[in-house]
């Protein structure tokens, strides 16, 4: 145990103080662990919101706030660049890390399992081999797709045929296996949902990867794009003239397209006035806020987000739960940076809070979205996001804005930033 | 290992005491938020995505290693390491980026988002950081049982 040492100070006498408090007086079979003066943090998820949170609150505390992740997967896959596997420029093992360097560097604890029922009034969460209380709980859950307008596309076995590869993993190597399965001169479709979703630039990026893919190996090829959405929602001038100049003839962007319903077994897809057959289908359902934020009643009925303080990420239903990353109601793009630096301003005012100091009453953090065009040139949209104290929520300040032109420079930019946010989130 | 014993003993004497708050936990992560100035070091930490972990930059090929070449992030100015850089030289940059004076792919988006006092405070706090050798996070293989 941390205690075995010949420099007995104040503070391991603290953590052995609270140590057998918590044999004692706890049920669960966590309680072993010792239980430092300013309390327990539990944070659910573990990607960028979930582990960005861990890390902070350890080093902003001094390791006084003990922190245990909670997350199903033993690995953690990045989204951002995973367009490019469907490229062929990366491969999934390039973006596939494990948690061991920021577990041990942060003495975080960390348990791998699926969190089963939250009661929020007894600050407690149920796992499926096990329980933890809490004295403040972080759900960074990310999205959960919502199938209830296409059942059909519920299964696994649906999704082994028309994969949505939107978060990364299996799905998206079965989506790039299919790709390179297809003939030259097949169609590929790709769906985008209504906004908010996780990546706005994201779909737009991933028709540029396929084309940039499509147009060496499969130059007959083409694709056409099933948008819910009125129009591009982000970048839309930049991404225009990437497929008007770079992937001229290719991509059939079709606005307003709602997918009404799918047929599986032949890879059709019916909108409102279309229907189109494809030989691989992307259908890249419409999202909400991931399961674990709706086990714990942190969405009303009729808006799929959590509602939270931009000052503190607690959720404006339940006290003492902190709703970090994707799952968020905001007028913010759901980008990993994002994430991160909300991860990083609950952590903040986690530490503020349970050391009995005020939150930061002004946070203001940035935002850097890359989007790869090719298998080497990036576009950038950057922004400083500012607490507006009257509104309640955080707005973009002046002078943010978008790359002119995509190139190469910020495409080893957009290289640089992911091994950045990779060593931030994950050492 | 007396000391041990001793305290494990202590321990079972205050276990009804456990809930109190320790004042003195608190009172140093008071201490620390009030020099770390709490507002900077969140706006601070979400400089990370770009150059690192309290301003140590990841030295990684896609960047080009002369990055972290002071001179060639002169120039160039992608993914900087900002721990231990001159506050002046911070300052001096950043301003510039900020009225358009200083040429930039990225920054100027986020240089005209700030204020004066936190371009100030931002190199202040750069400056205090200590330079770390940061290698690219090493991937894995994905396992069969994943998602």
């Amino acid at each position: 145990m941390l205690i075995m040492t010949n420099h007995f100070n104040r503070r391991d006498f603290i953590k052995v103080t609270g140590a057998a408090g918590a044999l004692l007086l706890s049920q669960n079979s966590f309680a072993r662990a010792t239980k430092p003066p300013l309390g327990r943090v539990v944070i659910i998820g573990g990607g960028y919101a979930g582990a960005t949170a861990a890390k902070y609150l350890r080093m902003w505390s001094l390791g006084a706030i003990e922190v245990i992740v909670v997350e199903a997967n033993a690995q953690f896959v990045s989204c951002p660049l995973s367009n490019l596997v469907l490229g062929g420029s990366k491969n999934i093992n390039d973006l596939t890390f494990g948690y061991d360097a920021l577990k041990a560097n942060h003495g975080i604890q960390w348990v791998q399992d699926t969190v089963t029922a939250i009661d929020t009034g007894a600050k407690k969460i149920s796992m499926l081999r096990g329980e933890l209380s809490y004295d403040r709980l972080i759900v960074a859950p990310g999205v959960d797709f919502n199938y209830d307008d296409l059942p059909m596309l519920a299964s696994a076995a649906a999704q082994q045929q028309i994969p949505h590869a939107w978060k990364a993993g299996w799905q998206t190597v079965n989506l790039r296996k299919q790709l390179e399965a297809m003939p030259n001169g097949g169609v590929f479709v790709m769906s985008v949902p209504r906004a908010p979703y996780r990546c706005p630039p994201g779909p737009y990026e991933r028709v540029c990867q396929v084309a940039s893919y499509l147009k060496v190996h499969k130059p007959k090829s083409k694709i056409i794009v099933l948008d819910a959405n009125a129009e591009i929602i982000s970048k839309k001038g930049l991404f225009t003239k990437v497929w008007a100049d770079i992937y001229t003839g290719m991509v059939d962007y079709r606005p307003d397209s709602v997918i009404a319903g799918v047929d599986v077994a032949t890879k059709t897809v019916t909108t409102e006035f279309d229907k189109v057959s494809a030989e691989v289908l992307n259908i890249i359902p419409p999202q909400r806020a991931g399961k674990v934020a709706q086990i714990a009643n942190l969405t009303e009925k009729d808006y799929p987000w959590c509602e939270v303080s931009f000052l503190t990420y607690e959720s404006r239903l339940v006290q003492n739960v902190h709703v970090v990353g994707d799952s968020i109601a905001a007028g913010l793009p759901k980008s990993a940076h994002m994430a991160t630096s909300q991860a990083k301003v609950c952590a903040n005012a986690i530490v503020q809070l349970m050391a009995g100091l005020t939150p930061d009453p002004a946070p203001v953090f940035a935002n850097t979205c890359y989007s790869y065009v090719t298998d080497k040139s990036a576009m950038h949209v950057a922004n400083v996001y500012r607490y507006d104290e009257a509104k309640k929520i955080m707005v973009s300040a002046d002078g943010g804005g978008v790359s002119l032109a995509p190139s190469d420079k910020e495409g080893g930019y957009a290289a640089a930033w992911a091994q950045n946010i990779w060593a931030d989130t994950l050492t | 290992m007396k000391q041990f014993q001793s305290a494990w003993f202590l321990a079972a004497l205050l276990i009804t005491s456990v809930s109190l708050p320790d004042i003195g936990n608190a009172a140093e992560v008071a201490v620390f938020s009030a020099e770390q100035n709490i507002h900077i070091r969140a706006l601070a930490a979400s400089c990370a995505a770009c150059h690192g972990t309290l301003g140590n930059a990841v030295e990684s090929d896609s960047r080009g290693s002369s990055a972290v070449n002071k001179a060639d992030a002169d120039t160039n100015g992608a993914n900087a390491v900002l721990a231990g850089i001159a506050p002046a030289d911070f300052t001096e940059k950043m301003l510039g980026f900020r009225d358009g004076s200083r040429k930039a792919t990225v920054m100027h988006h986020h240089a005209k988002g700030l204020s004066v006092a936190e371009i100030n405070q931002l190199a202040v706090h750069f400056s205090q950081q200590k330079r770390v050798a940061k290698a690219p996070l090493k991937p894995q293989v994905l396992n069969a049982d994943h998602d």
